[in-house]
């Protein structure tokens, strides 16, 4: 009877199915990965001027995604946008946009907080080899800067992929709606489906988060200060 | 805007508020709770608990909430355990949140002084005596700002609950959003509402931390 639920999954393409999903929910993570880390960096060396007309749209930028949770703010680009602004947006553009604009603030915040961890001489001493600030930060500072945020920023990539799930929500077809369609097709006949789909959909996040999170806890080990 | 829209909505606002404080908070308390039981058993390195402890903790924190939600409520069913949606609701947010505030908790406990744990033993204190006198006093003032931000990422975390069909106020929204199509009025009021729960807890634990700081022990 228990079995019968799980026999499903490997009846055809339905196993197949879900890890297509799984692969799509990790492209958009993937992509979103890669803006967040590029504009992440640029926005947290910006942050570590000391101009507070500089610091404070960042900042306000930054507590924006700290206090509104990822999935309202799903909705509203997902509605506002189109709503008011006569722009299509398909939910993955939706994601995308969102996915990004979070990563790169947590990011910058990440990125900055460590190159103010450095110590100063670093700064004065590239000072006086009379390095301009592009060089200092280009030579000196953000490659020392990375080293030391690594794990966090490994860290951040498993939320992201974590909040992947959410994506549900405003329709991507990412691996929890594949496996909602299997449940559908195969309610009638196997009533205990729900169960071994949702059960497998919990080990695959499992198997790709928790191998991020073992790998960012070594390097916190190894690199710490 | 349409104003006459949010009068009439208000109450359904209202409703959905003090629901997603009223789990928000249970589940709080409960993560704190199964925090401090497996921070303590991760510290003392307990045998036997500690290996299950680690395998919670692990599975905790790298899944989707809603997918611990989506097994509880859709999946337990069907195996004859169920549950309703506030219920399920509780338990995942119980069982994400002890993950993170034992995290915290025990990074807290390990950042106090060995030199203290020493002293505390040549005094003959016992086991409990060191967690209830020199540990945990010290271990709160150091974990309050990771608490916070607990508190915070679970208070978020309660968004989640929209996709089982508890009436927080993610899913009012959408549910008053299919019924009207007022998107715009809908969405505001949504963000509104976190505003109004989050922004004066921001405030409140940015002042928290600076008095516990300020409280701590030889700084």
């Amino acid at each position: 009877m228990l079995n019968s639920g799980l026999n499903v999954l490997f009846e055809g393409i339905n196993f197949l199915r879900l890890l297509e999903g799984l692969v799509h929910t990790l492209r958009i993570a993937f992509i979103a990965v890669i803006i967040s880390l590029v504009m992440g960096t640029i926005i947290g060396v910006i942050r570590t001027s000391n101009n507070k007309f500089v610091q404070f749209p960042f900042k306000i930028y930054l507590e924006l995604f700290r206090i509104i949770p990822i999935l309202v703010w799903l909705f509203v680009i997902y509605y506002i946008v189109p709503v008011n602004f006569d722009v299509e947006l398909s939910a993955e553009t939706v994601a995308l946009i969102v996915f990004s604009l979070w990563g790169a603030a947590e990011m910058s915040d990440i990125v900055r907080g460590a190159i103010i961890s450095l110590p100063k001489h670093q700064v004065e001493s590239s000072r006086a080899l009379g390095l301009g600030k592009i060089q200092m930060y280009r030579y000196v500072l953000v490659p020392q800067a990375a080293k030391r945020s690594i794990p966090q920023i490994i860290n951040l990539i498993t939320r992201m992929i974590k909040t992947t799930a959410l994506l549900t929500m405003i329709g991507v077809v990412e691996v929890i709606k594949v496996g909602q369609q299997i449940i559908q097709v195969n309610n009638t006949e196997y009533p205990t489906i729900s169960f071994w789909i949702y059960g497998v959909i919990f080990l695959l996040y499992f198997c790709i988060c928790f191998p991020l999170s073992r790998i960012s806890r070594k390097l916190e080990q190894k690199w710490a200060m | 805007m349409d104003w006459q829209y949010f009068s009439e909505v208000l109450p359904h606002y209202k409703m959905a508020l003090w629901l997603t404080v009223k789990l928000a908070t249970i589940g709080i308390f409960f993560a704190v709770i199964v925090g401090v039981i497996c921070s303590v058993i991760q510290y003392f390195k307990i045998k036997g608990l500690h290996q299950i402890v680690q395998v919670y903790l692990e599975i905790a924190r790298n899944t989707p909430l809603l997918i611990q939600l989506f097994f509880l409520y859709f999946g337990l069913p069907k195996i004859g355990i169920t549950l309703s949606g506030e219920m399920c609701g509780i338990i995942g947010l119980t069982f994400l949140g002890g993950s993170y505030m034992a995290e915290v908790i025990r990074s807290g406990m390990e950042a106090v002084s060995k030199t203290q744990l020493e002293s505390a033993k040549a005094l003959g204190l016992s086991n409990i005596q060191l967690m209830r006198y020199v540990i945990i006093p010290q271990a709160i003032s150091y974990s309050v700002p990771g608490l916070g931000a607990n508190c915070i990422f679970l208070i978020k975390e309660t968004s989640v609950f929209s996709g089982i069909a508890i009436l927080e106020l993610t899913n009012t929204t959408k549910n008053l959003m299919g019924i009207y199509y007022k998107t715009n009025e809908a969405l505001f009021m949504l963000v509104i509402g976190y505003l109004i729960i989050l922004l004066p807890l921001t405030f409140f634990l940015m002042w928290l931390e600076r008095r516990v700081r300020n409280a701590e022990f030889g700084a």
